[in-house]
């Protein structure tokens, strides 16, 4: 029997998610055992037409033509699994969701007429229908593998959609923001890092998004009694998932607070 | 009572090393990320000599104290359920090969000493004995007990409560008074440090025993040791109103306190986390990418996420103040009803290590004073 075809497409992003795909190192010999790796330009020059029966998407969308490319991709992908924070949530790139894209195009290169540009930067589900979402920035390489060790094996991934808090307890990691007011996300971001910063005295950064029920405002309550004022709460809510709905509502609000107090 | 002895700090020094002779892993409290944590202790010198621990509602610093005190704090986030009930155990695990389905040979259950365990955490152990006793026979509470029958206990009384402590409330402490191998008492006594130690155990006495080099202590020594924890009993830093409790809560299902929780509650399981009672997990199966390899794991879960709850395609209870009232109510009501206690045992840990600072006593008491159970609004049902 012919192994499902595997596809890896790339949008607007930094590469880094893909190449935690081959950053699994032994792990890859396993994955080229139940899936044939059919186009993959990162790790492959051989690429093998569609349909695809699985097809990891990084990266979000921030040119009309990759606007009209997904949709060609989506066509011919059986399930579509979007990874990383750019695909998911519209990445870092998506700060310029509250700029002027004509002045910054204005400004960084000298013919901008050259240049087709959405005002946006936008997760894939907002342009297709999407099957699965792997969080993270990057995504975590052993997440990746139970992706696709599901799909072969005909279930749901395995991917918790808690708090960082319960992957912190879980190894042993005393709370930053409790045990000595630093601040940090990670009571609203979703786990798969491991809880990585915390376990470095260092507050959540947000890589992995905002949690199964997250409530932003009173974190930021709490981040206010630590002494971050407005801006700083801005700042921090519009990092790599800025544009996911309920980091994107805090950072705005604070920013109105923010203007208001003139910070 | 059993004999007391006393002895200086080389005492405490030697006890570390009796049981590490015996083969105990010894685990006790020491400093890391600016918290103190249970790790394995080599000796003496491994202890936070000098450290206290302030604690408030959300908040938690590590001081020192301007004295040699050994055991001059309280809880931290860690508890002994981390040993006994680890985050992460492997059930089992197998491979499919040609002679059919082989499992894994399990690991030999560990032998631990606890080394510093305080009266409320004692009755913690004793909380998680019934839970475990009851549910033994289930595939996903195995474990527990090969780990549980081989650990020593060592207890310290507290003669300093912290500022979330209540377990005079939960009649828990300030003093062990069974469930111990051997317990401790630390005090300053005419500038000196003194530890009054006794076996609660014939396993204990003979540890106790075999160390040698220990004094009987004076009559004065022992009315220093009474008059601390007395003076410690006084000095909770909270208290819980337990009187006609689990009526209470299984009466208020439906009080609007529990949206106004709601409101604050961040739902990020912290709380469950520190517990040294909750107990509850969730079972992973994973299988290798080629199908031939399955691993069964056991990890701590919680009340207060959505998986928790999830059945036939949706989550039970999806507000926060449903997954809020599940646990207090499980914890101080429904928990009587199965095991006959209440699950908590007054060390404070929900209280501290909330990021938020929500208070389990404060909440109690709030719906104790807007109690509905008279009203229509308080009948029965689920909000």
């Amino acid at each position: 029997m012919a192994l499902p075809k595997l596809a890896v497409y790339k949008f607007a992003s930094c590469d880094g998610c893909q190449l935690s795909i081959l950053d699994v190192e032994d792990l890859l010999l396993d994955i080229a055992s139940v899936v044939h790796i059919a186009n993959f330009p990162e790790a492959s020059r051989e690429v093998v037409e569609g349909p695809y029966d699985l097809t990891l998407v990084e990266g979000s969308i921030t040119t009309p033509h990759d606007a009209e490319r997904i949709h060609e991709i989506r066509r011919q992908s059986k399930y579509l699994v979007t990874i990383g924070a750019c695909a998911t949530a519209g990445g870092i790139q998506a700060l310029k969701n509250w700029k002027d894209t004509d002045l910054f195009m204005r400004t960084v290169y000298a013919h901008p007429e050259y240049l087709e540009t959405l005002e946006t930067s936008t997760p894939i589900k907002n342009h297709v229908e999407v099957n699965f979402e792997l969080r993270g920035c990057p995504v975590d390489k052993m997440a990746l593998v139970e992706v696709v060790a599901a799909f072969v094996q005909g279930r749901r991934p395995n991917i918790p959609e808690y708090s960082v808090c319960v992957e912190c307890k879980r190894r042993g990691t005393p709370c930053v923001m409790v045990g000595h007011g630093t601040p940090c996300l990670g009571p609203v971001t979703q786990a798969g890092c491991g809880a990585l910063c915390p376990s470095y005295n260092r507050g959540c950064y947000g890589c992995f998004g905002p949690m199964e029920s997250p409530n932003t405002e009173m974190l930021a309550a709490a981040w206010q009694r630590l002494g971050v004022n407005h801006r700083g709460l801005v700042d921090a809510f519009r990092g790599f998932n800025a544009y996911a709905e309920p980091f994107r509502i805090t950072s705005d609000h604070h920013e109105a607070l923010a203007v208001a107090k003139g910070e | 009572m059993s004999e007391m002895y006393v002895s200086g700090q080389s005492g405490v020094g030697r006890l570390i090393q009796a049981l590490a002779e015996r083969g105990h892993r010894v685990i006790g409290p020491i400093v890391r990320n600016e918290a103190l944590v249970y790790d394995e202790i080599k000796g003496v010198e491994d202890l936070p000599k000098g450290w206290t621990d302030l604690q408030e509602p959300g908040r938690y610093r590590l001081e020192q104290r301007g004295d040699e005190k050994l055991f001059g704090f309280v809880v931290g986030p860690t508890s002994w359920k981390q040993y006994l009930n680890p985050p992460e155990t492997v059930l089992w695990s197998g491979v499919i090969s040609p002679e059919g389905f082989v499992t894994d040979p399990a690991p030999e259950p560990p032998k631990y000493a606890f080394f510093g365990v305080r009266p409320c955490e004692v009755a913690a152990l004793g909380v998680l004995d019934k839970v475990y006793s009851t549910s033994n026979g289930l595939p996903s509470m195995a474990g527990y007990t090969a780990i549980r029958e081989q650990a020593f206990i060592v207890a310290v009384n507290c003669v300093e409560p912290g500022g979330n402590c209540f377990c005079v409330s939960m009649d828990t402490g300030p003093t062990a008074e069974a469930g111990y191998d051997i317990a401790i008492t630390e005090i300053v006594h005419n500038g000196n440090m003194r530890y009054l130690i006794e076996a609660g155990t014939p396993a204990g006495a003979e540890v106790l025993g075999d160390m040698g080099n220990l004094e009987e202590p004076s009559e004065a020594e022992i009315e220093a040791r009474d008059f601390f924890l007395t003076e410690a009993a006084a000095n909770m830093g909270k208290t819980l109103e337990v009187d006609d409790l689990p009526e209470l809560l299984k009466g208020n299902a439906r009080n609007p306190r529990w949206e106004s929780i709601a409101d604050r509650c961040l739902a990020c399981a912290n709380c469950t986390m520190v517990c040294p009672t909750c107990f509850c997990n969730t079972v992973d199966d994973n299988l290798s990418l080629d199908g031939t390899h399955a691993t069964r794991t056991r990890k701590w879960d919680s009340c207060f996420t959505l998986g928790f709850s999830y059945m036939h395609g949706l989550p039970m209870r999806e507000g926060v103040g449903a997954r809020y009232r599940q646990w207090i109510t499980h914890k101080l009501a429904t928990w009587v009803d199965q095991f006959d206690e209440m699950g908590c045992v007054g060390c404070g840990r929900c209280i501290t290590w909330c990021p938020v600072g929500i208070d389990i006593t404060h909440e109690a008491g709030a719906i104790r004073r807007a109690d509905l159970r008279d009203t229509p609004i308080g009948i029965g049902g689920f909000a």
